[in-house]
């Protein structure tokens, strides 16, 4: 008896939310990236399209190698905004707006375009396809960003940020 | 079909990124600070999918039917560069709570405060394309990235 209430009391300290929306959740964003593999061949990841769209605007070199991509990367950050906005439709009933200061999302957001170009890759790139496909690349970028994640979320909470 | 099926495959991406609450910045933020640690299942979960994906279909099929192409596996070389990348990309993740498709996700769920990130993204990308276009022309011996 006290082991299990041990353990239920583990289990709603290290999941207050419970594991139920994770979990489905990170079916389907597999699902979906399992959909494009299977009828296409290619292991799909977010944030190159960052650069192929940059390519429409930028004669850059690093940008024009996703010229041939850049159309069905904008097709597939599309679904997204609008499978996200079924959902909310569905079941949050509304918008949702983020309490996170602006300065965090703007600085944030340009070391992450940085970070996942320079590093190959993203949480979906290489967290759910890379670490599907079992490669030890995407095993040391998802820890390099785990770790440093980590660290400046903690650091940033106790600075009261 | 190329393009409806990357469509739909984009919509149940996006559709998940909203139920996990990933789309969501302060979900992200409490894993990080070790408060709920859901976002676990959320990248094994979608893991595991991809895994038997990418382990099936080149044992089933010979050619992806809308492409012709081979199931290869073509893995990202590692180097410097990932490990470098990496820990700049959690910095960021750190800070903001978001990542690129989260982020699109996030704008779907109608947080139109996530225009911040995503501006940002677009000029992280650009900053360093814009760098490295100029070491790759000045140096072309010195690629190994990508």
């Amino acid at each position: 008896m006290v082991p299990e209430l041990v353990a239920l009391q583990v289990a709603a300290d290290l999941f207050p939310n419970g594991i139920g929306r994770y979990a489905v959740g990170g079916l389907l964003v597999g699902l979906g990236a399992a959909v494009i593999y299977v009828g296409t061949g290619i292991s799909a990841g977010a944030s190159t399209f960052l650069e192929s769209t940059l390519s429409y605007v930028s004669g850059q070199s690093r940008f024009r190698q996703y010229v041939a991509s850049r159309d069905w990367r904008l097709v597939f950050t599309l679904g997204i905004v609008l499978g996200a906005a079924v959902y909310a439709v569905v079941y949050q009933g509304g918008a949702w707006t983020t309490e996170v200061a602006w300065w965090r999302l703007l600085a944030g957001g340009v070391l992450v375009g940085v970070g996942t170009r320079v590093g190959k890759g993203c949480t979906s790139g290489h967290g759910v396809c890379g670490v599907g496909s079992a490669s030890k690349t995407s095993l040391a970028g998802v820890l390099a960003f785990l770790a440093t994640a980590i660290l400046t979320a903690q650091v940033v909470a106790a600075l009261g940020g | 079909m190329f393009v409806p099926l990357v469509l739909v495959g984009g919509i149940i991406f996006g559709f998940g990124l909203g139920f996990s609450h990933m789309a969501r910045p302060e979900v992200v933020l409490n894993f990080l600070q070790f408060e709920d640690f859901g976002l676990l299942f959320v990248m094994f979960g979608g893991a595991a999918v991809t895994g038997l994906a990418f382990f099936v279909t080149p044992r089933v099929l010979d050619r992806a039917p809308l492409t012709g192409d081979r199931f290869e596996r073509r893995l990202k070389p590692f180097d410097r560069n990932v490990l470098v990348g990496g820990g700049i990309f959690g910095v960021g993740w750190g800070l903001s709570g978001i990542c690129p498709g989260a982020a699109y996700a996030s704008l779907g769920i109608g947080n139109v405060t996530i225009l911040w990130a995503i501006a940002g993204m677009f000029l992280g990308a650009y900053a360093q394309g814009w760098w490295r276009s100029r070491t790759d022309t000045a140096d072309p011996a010195a690629t190994g990235a990508d």
